[in-house]
């Protein structure tokens, strides 16, 4: 099927390659179907396109890259939501927050976005118990980023 | 807003699934113990608005903003 992307005009995407989020996601709870992306020239992101309304997009990265420790227990209850079978289905991501210059960008750390790419089912989950931030810093490290951290 | 009075011990039943229980009273906390079903999804209120803000700031993204990251290797 043909979609609007923010980033690439329409493009076609296969059905298959969908994700139902039958929750949508905090703030954005009619959101029920995405598209994952490739960002052409950086395999470390992926854009997370909403199919219904063309201006929403997140940008989304491997949370392992930028906090090789980052570890959670997911909760039997997104187990059960999600249908999760086997761990080798499960796909974490974590939204980027993008700021200028790239350096000051930050990375939810504190709500993953877990996906079940068996059944292409996902959910945006909250780390309650976790001392995870919403604003981890992108680059990694102790640092947590603040609005009047000066980095130059 | 439905303002009810509860003493501990005693709940409140929403629907025919959703019971909130007043667990104990210690000072000025309360503990709630909620039993809802599992596609039921319950947050702290502060840190739930915290992502929703998270997300809305993330989302507001320009396809400028996209230029960023191709510009950007990761090491």
């Amino acid at each position: 099927m043909k979609i609007e992307t923010v980033y690439f005009g329409e493009i076609e995407i296969e059905e298959s390659k969908l994700l139902a989020f039958n929750h949508g996601l905090p703030g954005f709870q009619d959101e029920k179907q995405f598209a994952l992306l490739d960002l052409e020239g950086n395999p470390a992101f992926k854009i997370l396109q909403s199919t219904k309304a063309i201006e929403l997009a997140f940008v989304i990265t491997n949370p392992f890259l930028i906090e090789t420790g980052y570890e959670f227990k997911l909760d039997e209850q997104t187990v059960e939501q999600l249908n999760i079978n086997k761990s080798e289905d499960v796909s974490v991501w974590s939204i980027v927050t993008l700021k200028e210059p790239f350096e000051q960008s930050t990375l939810n750390l504190k709500a993953p976005i877990v996906l079940n790419l068996n059944n292409k089912q996902g959910k945006q989950i909250s780390l309650n118990d976790s001392n995870y931030h919403t604003k981890h810093s992108i680059k990694g490290g102790e640092h947590h980023a603040s609005p009047n951290t000066e980095t130059r | 807003m439905l303002v009810l009075t509860r003493k501990q011990g005693e709940s409140i039943q929403i629907n025919d699934d959703i019971e909130i229980k007043v667990i104990g009273i210690e000072g000025d906390q309360i503990k709630l113990g909620i039993d809802a079903p599992k596609h039921v999804d319950i947050h702290r209120k502060e840190i739930y608005q915290q992502i929703r803000e998270e997300n809305q700031a993330a989302s507001q993204l320009t396809p400028n903003t996209i230029n960023l990251l191709k510009n950007t290797k990761k090491d």
